[in-house]
C-alpha cells in the first residue's frame, strides 16, 4: 500500500558508484511507480501547482492522464506549454516552483511533479527518435526570421516561429547547438543524447541551424536585417564569467565554472585523451560558490578523479541557491562543504600553479535586499586550504558584444538588454529573452521568455503587413 | 557548413599555410582579427590569427606552426579536406589612429599576421617600416609579400644567415637612436620578443601594441581561459584584444599561463606521432 503523504522517489545510482561515472543519477520511474505517484495527486480544482510553474504547464491535467495511464495525452498536454519536458523534468527547481505550491505539503511530501514530467517525456523519446528517421519538413514560409543562440530561449522561440510558418534560422556561436544544455549542464544531470534529440527534432521541423557564427563579429544585427530577416530574437545567454578580483586569481589551474564545464561537457575532456581537450581537476579541487553551477563543477571534479572536492560558500547550507536534490546528491557523494568561508587570495608555486587558497571565516549578520542574512567577515580568521585546482563559480554578467555592435539596442546598468512587456528591445523588430535579459536564471524561465517573444514577433510581423 | 581547404602547403620548417573557403568569415574579416579552428570532431578549439583574406574568392588564410597535436593534425590536412569548425572573424581589428610612421615587427610565425596589418597601413598612406626576425635563412617566409607593402624592410636572423645578425630589438633600438620618426610600434611574435620590444620602447614613450596568443577555449568571451592582466586589470584576449598596449601587459603571467598544459601537450603529441609511425 502506498501512503498518500509519502512521495515515491526515483531509484538512484548509489553514491559510491555514481561518483566514478558520468551516468545519470536518478534512474527514472517504472510505469507502476509513475501511476502510484500520480495517484497521490488530489486533482485540486484550483490547481495551485500551475501558478508555481513559470510557463503554466497544465499540471493537473497531465497528472490526471497518468492516473488513467494515458501517457501520450499526458505528454501532449505538457508540450502545449513546454517543448523540452525531458530537460525541464530534470533541471527545474521544482521544490521552489510547482511542487512548493502542492497542497500535500501541509501533510507530507508534495507530488513529484518533476519526476512525473520526466517519466512521460522519456517515454515519448522512442517515438521521437523514430520520427527523426523521416525526411525533414520543408518550410514554406517566405518571411525570414533569425534566432541568435540555440539555448533554451532560442530553441523555444524558434520552435514556435516555425509553427507560425516562418522561415527560421538559428545562429549559434559554438560548433554544437544547445547552449547551456550542451556546454553547461553535465551529462550526469542531463544526458547529451537527449539534447541531441531536441536539436535534431527542431531541425526536422524545418528550422535552419547555422553554427560557428558569433553575432556582433561574424555579422551584426543590422546586417541581418539588411539581408532580409524581418525580425530577430536575441537569446545569447549570460556570457562573461565573473571573478572576484582577488590576488593570484590568474594563476594556472584557477578556472571559471564556464571554462571548466565547457572543457568537459562540450569538449569532452573527461574522455581525454580520446578527445584532445584536457582539463585539470587536481588532487584537491576547490569550488567557490553555492549555486547549481558550483555543484555541477564540484560533482564533475569528483567524477574526473579529484580526491578531495571542497565547496567554499560564504553563507550556510540553508542559503545555498542550488536545487535541493543537487545539494543532497553532492553531499552523499562526498563533496566537502566549507560553509561560512570566503577566499581572499590565491597562492602559487614558482611556475605559477595554484598551491593553496587563503580564506577567511564569515558569520551571518543582518538580512540583505535578498532577504538572506548577509555574510560578514570574521576579522583575523585567515587560514589556508591546500588546493591545486580552483573553479570560481559565482555567476556571470551579460556578454556585451551584441549590444556593443547594435547601437539601437539599449542595455540596463547591469548590462542586460532592455525589453518591453512583449519582449521587444529598443530596436524595432529585435526581441530578446532568457539570461541576456534577466541575468543568470533557469532553463524554464528562458524557455518561457523565448515563447513570449515568438508570439510577440508574430504579432509584430502581422501588424507590419497590414 | 563546410570549411574546405582550397590550398595548403609548407612555408618553412614547421610552418604551414592553409587557405579555407569561408564566405561568412571573409566577408567581414579585418586585419588583426583571429579565428578559432577545430580540426576534427574530437579536436581542441585553437585560436589562430588571420594571415590573409580574400573577399572575392571568399577565403581566409592561416599560417601556423606545428606545435601540439592539433596543429600537427591540421598540418596533415590536404587541399580538399575540411575543418570540423571555423569560427570568426573574432577579436577587435587593428585600427589606424592617425599615425604617419608605423613600425611593424614580426617574429617567426608572427610575420604572417603582421602582413595584412602592414598592408592596411600601407594602403592608407602610412609610412611602414617592417622589421622581421627569423631563426635562419631556411625559416624565411612572406618576406617578399611584406616587402611589397613596406616602405622599408629589415630582416634579422639569429645566425646572420640572412640580413642583420641578431634580434629585431637591435634594429628597433638603432632606429630610436637614429631619431627616426616612429608614431607607433606593432609587434607580433613569441611573448618573449613582444616583451623585449615593450622594454625597448617604454623608456622612450613610444606607443606600442602587441597581439597576444593566450590559451583560449570559447573565443567568444564566455569562458575566461584567455584572461590576461593589462594595467593591473584582468582582460579577456578574445573580447578585449587580441591587441593590447604592450607597456601595460603582464608578460610574465601570459608566459606562465601558456605553460599550463605543457605536459598534456607533450603527451598528446607523442601519442599522435606514435600513431603516425604505426
Amino acid at each position: 500500500m502506498s501512503d498518500r503523504f509519502k512521495a515515491i522517489h526515483m531509484k538512484e545510482q548509489p553514491a559510491e558508484e555514481r561518483k566514478k561515472n558520468f551516468l545519470e543519477v536518478p534512474c527514472g520511474y517504472t510505469e507502476e511507480e509513475a501511476v502510484l505517484e500520480a495517484n497521490r495527486c488530489l486533482q485540486c480544482k484550483n490547481a495551485p501547482c500551475i501558478e508555481g510553474c513559470p510557463v503554466s504547464i497544465d499540471i493537473r491535467s497531465f497528472i490526471g492522464h497518468i492516473q488513467k495511464r494515458e501517457f501520450d495525452k499526458a505528454v501532449n498536454k505538457i508540450y502545449e506549454a513546454d517543448i523540452l519536458p525531458c530537460v525541464t523534468g530534470r533541471v527545474c527547481p521544482q521544490e521552489s516552483q510547482c511542487q512548493a505550491k502542492c497542497v500535500l505539503n501541509n501533510k507530507g511530501d508534495a507530488v513529484s511533479i518533476g519526476s512525473l514530467e520526466r517519466y512521460v517525456a522519456d517515454r515519448d523519446l522512442e517515438r521521437r527518435r523514430e520520427a527523426l528517421k523521416g525526411e525533414p519538413v520543408k518550410i514554406s514560409g517566405k518571411t525570414k526570421v533569425a534566432v541568435i543562440g540555440s539555448g533554451p530561449a532560442g530553441i523555444a522561440c524558434a520552435a514556435d516561429l516555425g509553427k507560425y510558418g516562418y522561415d527560421v534560422t538559428i545562429f549559434e556561436a559554438f560548433h554544437k547547438a544547445g547552449g547551456v544544455l550542451v556546454y553547461g549542464i553535465p551529462e550526469f544531470r542531463l544526458p547529451k543524447d537527449i539534447v541531441d534529440v531536441e536539436i535534431r527534432s527542431l531541425v526536422q521541423t524545418g528550422v535552419k541551424l547555422v553554427t560557428n557564427v558569433l553575432t556582433g563579429r561574424s555579422f551584426t544585427i543590422d546586417e541581418l536585417m539588411a539581408e532580409g530577416y524581418k525580425a530577430v530574437f536575441v537569446g545569447s545567454g549570460a556570457g562573461l564569467p565573473q571573478f572576484m578580483k582577488l590576488p593570484g586569481e590568474n594563476l594556472n589551474n584557477v578556472y571559471s565554472a564556464n571554462e571548466f564545464l565547457t572543457r568537459v561537457n562540450l569538449m569532452k575532456a573527461h574522455r581525454y585523451p580520446e578527445y584532445d581537450t584536457p582539463v585539470k581537476y587536481g588532487k584537491n579541487c576547490a569550488v567557490i560558490g553555492g549555486g547549481n553551477v558550483a555543484l555541477d563543477v564540484a560533482r564533475t571534479a569528483l567524477r574526473l578523479g579529484s580526491e578531495n572536492v571542497y565547496l567554499i560558500y560564504r553563507r550556510t547550507q540553508e542559503e545555498m541557491p542550488a536545487r535541493l536534490e543537487e545539494v543532497r546528491h553532492a553531499l552523499e557523494e562526498g563533496i566537502q562543504l566549507l560553509a561560512l568561508t570566503n577566499p581572499v587570495a590565491y597562492h602559487g608555486d614558482e611556475a605559477g600553479f595554484l598551491q593553496k587558497i587563503e580564506c577567511v571565516k564569515m558569520e551571518l549578520g543582518e538580512p540583505d535586499e535578498s532577504g538572506r542574512r548577509r555574510p560578514v567577515l570574521v576579522e583575523g580568521s585567515n587560514f589556508f586550504i591546500e588546493a591545486d585546482v580552483c573553479v570560481v563559480s559565482i555567476g556571470s554578467t551579460p556578454n556585451p558584444l551584441i549590444a556593443m555592435t547594435s547601437p539601437l539596442i539599449e542595455t540596463t546598468k547591469w548590462g542586460t538588454i532592455k525589453v518591453d512587456e512583449k519582449g521587444m528591445t529598443t530596436m524595432p523588430g529585435v526581441f530578446a529573452g532568457g539570461d541576456i535579459v534577466t541575468g543568470a536564471a533557469t532553463v524554464i524561465t528562458a524557455m518561457g521568455a523565448g515563447r513570449t517573444a515568438a508570439a510577440s514577433m508574430h504579432e509584430y510581423l502581422q501588424n507590419k503587413k497590414d | 557548413m563546410m570549411y574546405k581547404i582550397i590550398e595548403k602547403y609548407s612555408l618553412a620548417p614547421q610552418i604551414e599555410y592553409a587557405r579555407i573557403k569561408a564566405p561568412m568569415i571573409s566577408k567581414n574579416a579585418e586585419p588583426g582579427q583571429f579565428l578559432i579552428v577545430v580540426a576534427c570532431e574530437k579536436s581542441e578549439r585553437i585560436p589562430l590569427t588571420i594571415a590573409d583574406f580574400d573577399r572575392e574568392e571568399e577565403s581566409v588564410s592561416i599560417v601556423f606552426q606545428k606545435m601540439g597535436k592539433g596543429t600537427h593534425k591540421i598540418a596533415d590536412f590536404k587541399a580538399g579536406d575540411s575543418f570540423h569548425a571555423v569560427l570568426g572573424p573574432q577579436g577587435n581589428p587593428t585600427e589606424i589612429e592617425g599615425e604617419k610612421h608605423i613600425v611593424m615587427i614580426g617574429g617567426g610565425i608572427g610575420v604572417a599576421p603582421v602582413y595584412p596589418i602592414a598592408r592596411k597601413f600601407h594602403e592608407n598612406g602610412v609610412h611602414v617600416t617592417s622589421i622581421i626576425g627569423y631563426r635562419g635563412k631556411d625559416f624565411l617566409f612572406w618576406d617578399d609579400k611584406l616587402k611589397a607593402v613596406s616602405d622599408e624592410m629589415i630582416i634579422t636572423t639569429n645566425d646572420g644567415s640572412v640580413g642583420h645578425k641578431g634580434f629585431v630589438t637591435d634594429v628597433l633600438k638603432q632606429m630610436i637612436e637614429d631619431k627616426k620618426p616612429i608614431d607607433r610600434v606593432i609587434a607580433i611574435g613569441p611573448p618573449i620578443m613582444m616583451k623585449a620590444v615593450a622594454d625597448v620602447t617604454r623608456p622612450h614613450g613610444i606607443a606600442t601594441t602587441v597581439s597576444l596568443n593566450s590559451l583560449m577555449v570559447c573565443g567568444m568571451g564566455m569562458c575566461g581561459a584567455c584572461r590576461v592582466t593589462v594595467g593591473g586589470e584582468t582582460k579577456f584576449t578574445c573580447m578585449d584584444g587580441p591587441e593590447f598596449d604592450a607597456h601595460k601587459v603582464d608578460f610574465e603571467e601570459l608566459m606562465q599561463r601558456l605553460g599550463m598544459y605543457k605536459s598534456e601537450e607533450k603527451d598528446m603529441l607523442d601519442e599522435y606521432q606514435g600513431e603516425d609511425n604505426e
